[in-house]
């Protein structure tokens, strides 16, 4: 399944930072939600500035039209103030993006778990991700710092612990 | 000027006025004669000239002295002249204002028209010679030994003062005598010009009053022959400027020019869609005006008046501090209307096509696809193929 851009993909003035307030609200709003469609199809989990740059969500050959470096930084900021970017260090050059949030994660795998009837089993993070019984699922092939974060949501709200393992982690829902 | 003599300007019993013209001054040959304008008049018998303030200066010539004579065209802050070339002074002459000349011919210049005419009748006069048929008493000349004397000496003493100059002095002569030349030359030059400001003054009543003509439609010109000239008149000047001089200086100054200026841009306003940069206001106001240019700060005072006049016309600034001069009827949401509407016709614009296609300048139509994106309305794309806008499809 090919990725489907939106219509402001192929519309020019998408890639140039509008200095209209209410414009460029909207704007930003769309390139949030391209770009996290994009890395969400694409399963990305992190993101660099550079290599952003060049890579087709940024940069339409078609119409010859590219985002800037400083629209990149102000769009990827955005995303942070929403929740779904997080900056890796502090020159801004890296970032995981979470196009679900952990606590969408954690209700993910917590419901496929209720519906499975493992409640009060453990697993080890390997089987969550990479396991035969998840394939198929969304969460499956999850990274394991994305992975980590959804269970810790998780253990918050109390529905799951996560449990230190001889080689590596485990968890065990309630 | 040697042949004239001074007269009580009183025609003799058998001489008759043939014409009289006003406002001729004479030359001695190419020089001014010492001489204010006055009036000359034809007889049968005489030309005279009477100075036209003081009554008591009248000189005259009978016409026998004349040779030939010719018409010299007018120039540029030059009035139309009759050269008259003359015969050697009678020897009997009576004392005129020249002793003696080295000029055989004088110019009259005609500072008030009327050569034409004047040409006319001397001719007339000068092939009928009525002066030979009805000779008038002969003046009674007094003292004629003493002036033949008079004559003889300095004839003589004029071929003494030509003597060639050689040596070092009469290199130092001739320079002198260039320098007097350029001299003269340099103040005519300067007097012409002094002389076309007066004229200017002329040509706009001239052009004014055709104008006026026009409008009550005298005699039958056709419509598209009217507006065709009133376009000339338009692009040559206004009527009556205002100035300084006129109107004194500061508010009461720039109120009168500000109402002056109202009257003036309508018509160009509305040929340009209701706007213009304030520079383009500039250059054709001070076309217009022609000699009595305006300061582009007293322009900028009066178009500030506009308002506090209840003037049609409004001066606005844009937030890039371009400035311009609208029609109060220009209202901001048409313009961004047609902003609007022309851009998504086209799908997009630059500021440059959009200026083709509204005949403003660019200057300007990029100032209303700003106003318009500011409204959100459009927004753009800036590229390297410049900066473009596009209907706000977001």
């Amino acid at each position: 399944m090919s990725f489907e851009w939106p219509w402001q993909y192929n519309f020019p003035p998408f890639f140039t930072l509008q200095p209209n307030v209410d414009t460029r609200q909207k704007q930003l709003a769309a390139w949030c939600s391209l770009a996290l469609s994009y890395c969400r199809h694409h399963k990305l989990y992190t993101l660099d500035v550079m290599e952003a740059q060049e890579s087709p969500v940024f940069n339409n050959k078609k119409i010859e039209r590219k985002l800037s470096m400083e629209a990149i930084q102000v769009v990827f900021e955005e995303l942070r103030k929403k929740g779904n970017l997080e900056w890796l260090d502090k020159n801004k050059s890296r970032c995981l993006v979470m196009w679900r949030r952990p606590e969408e994660w954690g209700k993910l795998i917590y419901q496929w778990v209720s519906k499975n009837g493992m409640v009060n089993s453990v697993f080890t993070l390997y089987e969550l991700s990479s396991g035969d019984d998840t394939e198929g699922e969304e969460f499956h092939g999850l990274e394991e710092w994305m992975l980590m974060r959804s269970l810790q949501a998780l253990q918050t709200e109390g529905k799951a612990e996560i449990i230190t393992m001889d080689d590596g982690k485990g968890v065990k829902f309630f | 000027m040697d042949r004239f003599s001074w007269s009580n300007g009183l025609l003799e019993i058998n001489e008759t006025l043939v014409i009289q013209q006003r406002g001729v001054r004479l030359y001695d040959g190419d020089d001014k004669a010492k001489l204010d304008v006055g009036v000359v008049l034809l007889s049968t018998h005489r030309l005279i000239w009477r100075d036209i303030k003081n009554h008591e200066c009248c000189i005259s010539m009978p016409l026998s002295q004349i040779i030939f004579f010719e018409e010299q065209a007018a120039g540029i802050g030059k009035s139309a002249k009759i050269v008259i070339h003359l015969h050697p002074p009678l020897v009997n002459k009576e004392p005129g204002p020249y002793q003696h000349s080295k000029y055989s011919y004088i110019k009259l210049s005609f500072k008030e028209h009327g050569q034409i005419e004047f040409y006319r009748r001397l001719t007339e006069e000068m092939t009928q010679k009525r002066w030979e048929n009805t000779p008038v008493s002969q003046p009674i000349s007094t003292g004629t030994g003493y002036f033949t004397t008079y004559v003889l000496l300095s004839s003589v003493s004029m071929q003494g003062g030509r003597t060639r100059a050689v040596g070092i002095v009469g290199i130092e002569r001739k320079i002198e005598e260039k320098r007097k030349e350029t001299d003269k030359n340099i103040s005519e030059a300067f007097e012409d010009l002094s002389k076309l400001m007066v004229k200017a003054k002329e040509m706009v009543e001239v052009s004014r009053s055709i104008a006026n003509k026009i409008k009550d439609k005298q005699g039958d010109i056709t419509e598209d022959e009217t507006i065709r000239f009133k376009s000339y008149l338009l692009s040559m000047g206004i009527a009556n400027p205002v100035t300084r001089e006129t109107h004194g200086s500061g508010t009461h100054y720039h109120m009168q020019l500000a109402k002056q200026l109202g009257d003036m841009l309508q018509a160009p306003l509305e040929e340009r869609g209701g706007m213009m940069a304030l520079t383009e206001v500039y250059c054709l106001v001070n076309r217009a005006r022609g000699m009595e240019l305006l300061s582009p700060e007293d322009l900028v005072n009066a178009c500030k008046m506009f308002e506090s006049l209840k003037l049609p016309l409004r001066l606005r600034v844009f937030d890039s501090g371009v400035m311009v001069v609208q029609l109060q009827s220009h209202s901001e949401e048409e313009m961004i209307a047609s902003a609007l509407d022309n851009v998504s016709e086209k799908g997009s614009l630059t500021a440059e096509e959009f200026a083709k296609l509204l005949g403003l300048s660019v200057l300007l139509s990029k100032e209303r696809l700003l106003l318009a994106e500011k409204m959100g309305h459009l927004c753009r794309d800036d590229s390297v193929e410049g900066l473009r806008f596009y209907p706000n499809l977001f």
